[in-house]
């Protein structure tokens, strides 16, 4: 099993979670995140008073998978969230150790 | 008779009293074959003359008085309430009821202009974790001053047996013999008591102004205290100065007034004394934990927005109703204040779009204050051109003072207390003397309108001087005996949870 990890901006949500919806992939995990890299922040002036916000808003998505799924799931991430422009986030790969459905006790990929 | 029994609010046994009072011709209000009484007319004064059998001074009138009065003084009488000048010939101690209609509905728009207007407009402006502190001075003045007010504030302003142009009078203390009957001295047909609740109401926003200075980083008690003394040494001498019957400003209605100035709505008594004061504050205050070091951007633009939008409605009730009448020169004022709010308001967004390249809600929020800061002294006194001007300088000087001025300063006006309303209020009083017209007001005589540019800047000195040098004497005096600032923990932490024990918001 794996955690795809995708760090994306906010109004590609959609289309990424249609994309993986498309694979037959039935659960996700949504989070309102801030952060930056490479992108950097914007100012913000209220007044007299100037701030340089770093941290802007994204989205992550939390999709646990059998293996022979990441490869798949990792692609249709990749290209619904991609805009070619700076900001367009980063995808994560991690490996699961276990995983229980804790309504039926269920261990394993039959759990996801 | 049916009538009667159907307007009086007495309990059964007393309505029965009353039935019985009413009844005679003596309890019956202008009685007189040529006018039938309307159910308005047996209303309200009749329960009282009934249960007392003398009559209160000043109270409703007794039937004995119009009924003796020719048909021509009666007449001339109703129209002086239409034309808003004095009707007590045949109708002493007889409030108007349009006028009178209008300024509750006044005063309960200025109310509105602090709870919950200034303190939305503030509250959104500071960061979250100190939102509820700032509604709870706001709160916390209006119920303290409305104390002081009853007790004491409302005499040293409004009274006149001190016949001292500092301090009115000690007649007025605890509210006595103020009651529904007008008080001449200020308006021939709005009750005396309607008038103090309106006053009051200007008493309640001023101190609360002076909150955006010190937003974020004061004790609770000690704001307190500082606007306790600050009312005796600051608001109520100023308010009496500018708008007592005895008062050493009052241009038009004292004429032995020292300084022939005029100050529609509370130019330097408002805006120019907390904007002051606020500044003199802060700087002994001194700046937030953090200030310039860490972001401290406003929580919540939408709250200011909201806030700032029931400013401008409450303050058409703060400009308007300072006419103390339904009159043409409320229309006036309610006019000039419209264009002035809106044309400020967009200009300062203007400026911002030209020199920033982007017109932010705050600076429309600004803007609209601003107006309505710079308008307040000039409303009742100048036409709509002189307001329009007033509108664009509205947009541009304070801005200047909060967006240049500031920064190079350095000081930490948190919510810009100074660079609005002292900027403005002064700018205000300024331009009332250059646009007044007696076309407007015929109140405003030549002699006056002559000298009145220097007049004014008289007063705005006079002014300036008091609110700083007093305000400068009080900190000192509240931080010597309970400390002004909260410990730094406190403060990090905010003074929500620390001094009120609540969030504003709660999440799981």
């Amino acid at each position: 099993m794996k955690k795809i990890e995708a760090i994306i901006k906010p109004f590609k949500l959609e289309e990424v979670k249609e994309a993986l919806s498309d694979l037959g992939i039935e659960g996700m995990t949504v989070t309102e995140v801030k952060g930056f890299g490479r992108q950097k922040g914007h100012t913000e002036i209220y007044r007299g008073s100037e701030y340089t916000v770093d941290f802007l808003p994204k989205i992550k998505i939390e999709v646990v998978l059998g293996d022979g799924m990441v490869e798949n799931a990792t692609a249709a991430v990749v290209k619904a969230a991609k805009t070619g422009k700076i900001g367009d986030g980063k995808v994560f790969v991690y490996a699961v150790e276990e995983a229980i459905r804790i309504r039926t006790d269920e261990t394993g990929e039959k759990a996801i | 008779m049916l009538n009667c029994f159907r307007n009086t609010r007495f309990p059964t046994v007393l309505g029965a009293v009353a039935i019985l009072l009413c009844g005679s011709p003596a309890a019956l209000p202008a009685q007189d074959t040529s006018n039938s009484p309307t159910p308005a007319s047996i209303a309200s004064p009749a329960p009282s003359s009934a249960v007392t059998p003398v009559p209160v001074v000043g109270a409703s009138p007794t039937p004995s008085t119009t009924q003796g009065a020719s048909l021509e003084d009666r007449v001339a009488s109703l129209e002086a309430y239409i034309n808003n000048t004095d009707g007590t010939k045949t109708l002493p101690g007889v409030p108007g009821p349009g006028h009178n209609a209008w300024m509750m509905t006044s005063s309960a728009l200025v109310l509105f202009m602090t709870l919950p207007g200034l303190a939305l407009f503030y509250g959104g402006l500071v960061r979250r974790k100190n939102a509820l502190s700032v509604l709870a001075q706001c709160f916390g003045i209006a119920g303290l001053v409305t104390l002081l007010w009853w007790a004491f504030g409302y005499s040293l302003v409004f009274g006149k047996s001190f016949n001292n142009p500092f301090y009115g009078g000690s007649e007025f203390f605890f509210l006595s013999g103020v009651t529904s009957a007008p008080n001449t001295d200020y308006a021939f047909w709005v009750s005396q008591n309607v008038y103090a609740m309106f006053q009051l109401m200007f008493a309640i926003i001023t101190p609360a102004l002076i909150v955006g200075a010190i937003a974020e980083r004061m004790k609770y008690m000690s704001v307190l205290l500082f606007i306790t003394i600050w009312m005796f040494l600051v608001y109520f001498p100023q308010a009496h100065m500018v708008w007592g019957i005895t008062g050493l400003m009052n241009g038009i209605w004292n004429t032995n007034s020292q300084i022939k100035a005029i100050d529609f709505a509370g130019g330097t008594v408002v805006h120019m004394t907390s904007g002051w004061s606020a500044l003199i504050l802060c700087l002994i205050l001194g700046p937030r934990l953090g200030f310039k070091k860490e972001p401290m951007p406003p929580h919540s633009m939408v709250l200011c927005m909201v806030g700032t939008s029931m400013l401008w409605v409450g303050w058409y009730g703060f400009n308007a109703g300072s006419a103390v009448a339904a009159d043409t020169i409320a229309a006036n004022a309610f006019t000039t204040t419209t264009l002035c709010t809106a044309i400020a308001a967009f200009t300062w967004a203007m400026m911002e779009k030209i020199l920033r390249g982007k017109a932010s809600v705050l600076g429309f929020c600004s803007g609209a204050v601003a107006g309505l800061v710079v308008i307040t002294p000039a409303c009742g006194f100048v036409n709509p051109t002189g307001a329009v001007i007033c509108g664009v300088l509205a947009g541009v000087i304070p801005f200047l003072a909060v967006s240049v001025l500031k920064p190079a300063l350095g000081y930490d006006d948190a919510l810009d207390t100074f660079g609005v309303h002292a900027v403005g209020g002064t700018l205000g009083a300024i331009l009332t003397g250059i646009f007044a017209t007696k076309e407007v007001n015929a109140n405003l005589k030549d002699e006056l309108l002559a000298s009145l540019f220097v007049s004014q800047l008289k007063a705005v000195l006079v002014t300036l001087v008091l609110a700083t040098v007093a305000t400068a004497v009080i900190a000192f005096v509240v931080k010597l005996v309970i400390g002004l600032r909260p410990t730094p923990e406190t403060e990090t932490a905010g003074l929500d949870i620390s001094e009120h024990g609540e969030e504003a918001y709660i999440s799981l």
